[in-house]
């Protein structure tokens, strides 16, 4: 499964957990508009963590979160393997 | 010249001491002519009035040494067999520890004690001896981390419990613990059968669950006591099915209603329950409704232990507590008022009150305060769930999140696991505050346990 799937994979489980209704994930959706709170946005981070072996936010020194889904996406795409 | 009498554990032993003994995995004593034996080797006499060491590597050894030194020794301190060397010295300063009994004459040689008693078995003959002092019992805290707390107990403080509830009815029990009779839970064990007519079969940490479990049997075992963890495991252990005590009890830890129940379901014919004890504050009482947590209606006075909740923590004043932690540079045990506040949060829900975890445990989550033991509860209730642990994990979002390491109980497909754990998560979701339902559940085949009995919380 790509990273791409993964990730979204995740935030729809997530949102089905947190009964929040997701609009239509495209890149360039802003992560405010999803409806993620930041209790939803860190349970992601750890499941991804789980799955993927790598935490973008903690590991980069450019630290900042993302604004859009595309970038959330990317975060983890640019991650050396 | 005294003005009342003091009575040691060698006048509780009772008048009937046939048929009783005292064993561990190698080895039986037989107690009928305890009081005419010494496990110091006839050196007792040196050891009147002294601040005695008791650094012992098997609990038969130790049990011995306490029923010979108590009444004579002016104190004598327990060491666990998990106390940490390099706390030896501060905890030696503290008791003001003047002589040793070792099973290792040689490591003591050169440390500056004028004083080393070895102790052996077989036991030797000696004349028996008569009670001259309330001697002093000093025990460890289990804390986690730094130089245990020691606490300092009479031998009438440490049996009012048992002295309570009187003699047992019916055939003299075979109590038996998971405990080391070194710790306050065990050595509650230790003095019960004692006190109580019965014999008393000790643990071994070396031994095999199963192999255990087969001494129990072996000997008869009646009575026995564990942490909730150490329940659990033997619940996973399988080897529950070949065993069939009459009463099941725990204590040192919360016991929830999925262990309850679990036990109730393993053991059909045997009554189970909890009691809340620890070292410093005594034993405060026992629950045998079976039911988890205790009746509002013990807070106040009752049998003499009065409890109170101040500030969420259960605070108990009786004649059952320790009389002060020991040492230069000890805290205050209890406060103005006599209380000894526990540390233990409970909270009230309907006519009962529900432990919900320690105050020393409490995890941060994004600023917010939860108790991993309430999380674990929830997660305990699920049919296919035999043991959890709850803890924080850093997250770059919220500082901490919830994450629970869970052990699914025997013969649960794992193929269900996905299943299983969209089902935890739904009754975490129907019970808890959102921020304290699990991020992430892992299934784990084991969990730490500390040699104290209780689940390992290294990051709390």
């Amino acid at each position: 499964m790509s990273v791409r799937s993964k990730v979204i994979e995740a935030i729809q489980q997530i949102a089905k957990e947190q009964h929040v209704t997701l609009p239509a994930l495209s890149d360039d959706l802003s992560l405010h508009e999803t409806g993620f709170d930041s209790l939803a946005f860190a349970i992601l981070v750890a499941r991804l963590e789980d799955e993927t072996g790598v935490d973008p936010f903690t590991v980069s020194e450019d630290a900042a979160f993302p604004a859009t889904v595309g970038d959330f996406v990317r975060a983890y795409e640019n991650v050396p393997a | 010249m005294s003005p009342r009498e003091i009575f040691a554990l060698r006048d509780h032993l009772g008048a009937e001491l046939k048929g009783r003994t005292l064993s561990d995995a190698q080895t039986s004593v037989s107690l009928t002519d305890i009081l005419s034996q010494t496990v110091l080797g006839g050196r007792l006499r040196e050891l009147s009035g002294r601040c005695v060491l008791l650094r012992l590597s098997d609990q038969l050894r130790s049990g011995l040494a306490m029923i010979e030194l108590d009444g004579i020794a002016r104190r004598m301190l327990l060491c666990p067999p998990d106390l940490n060397p390099a706390h030896l010295d501060a905890v030696i300063a503290d008791a003001g520890i003047d002589a040793v009994v070792t099973d290792e004459p040689d490591r003591w040689a050169n440390t500056g004690f004028a004083l080393i008693v070895t102790a052996h078995v077989p036991l030797q003959a000696t004349a028996p001896v008569k009670t001259e002092r309330a001697t002093e019992w000093l025990m460890l805290t289990s804390g986690t981390s730094g130089v245990p707390k020691i606490a300092g107990h009479t031998l009438e403080a440490l049996t009012g419990a048992i002295v309570a509830e009187g003699p047992a009815r019916g055939p003299a029990p075979v109590w038996a613990t998971f405990y080391d009779i070194r710790r306050y839970g065990g050595l509650q064990i230790f003095l019960r059968a004692f006190l109580s007519g019965g014999s008393m079969v000790l643990s071994d940490p070396h031994e095999a669950l199963a192999d255990h479990v087969a001494r129990l049997n072996a000997r008869g075992v009646s009575h026995i006591s564990g942490t909730p963890s150490h329940w659990r495991k033997l619940l996973m252990s399988g080897s529950a099915a070949q065993f069939a005590p009459g009463y099941v009890r725990l204590s040192g830890e919360i016991a929830d209603q999925a262990v309850l129940d679990g036990l109730k379901a393993a053991f059909p014919n045997a009554s189970v329950g909890h009691a809340y004890a620890s070292t410093e504050a005594g034993v405060g009482f026992a629950v045998n409704d079976g039911l988890e947590g205790f009746p509002a209606d013990y807070l106040g006075n009752r049998n003499g232990v009065e409890m109170k909740v101040v500030d969420g923590s259960l605070r108990i004043r009786s004649t059952r507590t320790a009389h002060a932690y020991i040492g230069r540079n000890a805290a205050a045990l209890t406060d103005a008022d006599g209380f000894v506040d526990s540390g233990d949060i409970v909270e009230l829900r309907g006519d009962r009150y529900y432990f919900v975890g320690r105050r020393g445990g409490i995890i941060n989550i994004g600023g917010l305060k939860v108790h991993p033991e309430e999380i674990e509860a929830v997660i305990n209730r699920h049919p296919d769930v035999r043991m959890s642990r709850a803890k924080s994990r850093r997250s770059p979002i919220t500082g901490g999140i919830v994450v629970a390491d869970v052990i699914l109980a025997d013969g649960s497909d794992p193929a269900r696991a996905k299943e299983i754990r969209d089902q935890i998560l739904d009754q975490c979701r129907a019970q808890l505050a959102s921020h304290k339902v699990p991020a992430v559940i892992r299934f784990v085949e084991a969990l730490d346990v500390t040699p104290a009995g209780k689940l390992a919380r290294t990051d709390a």
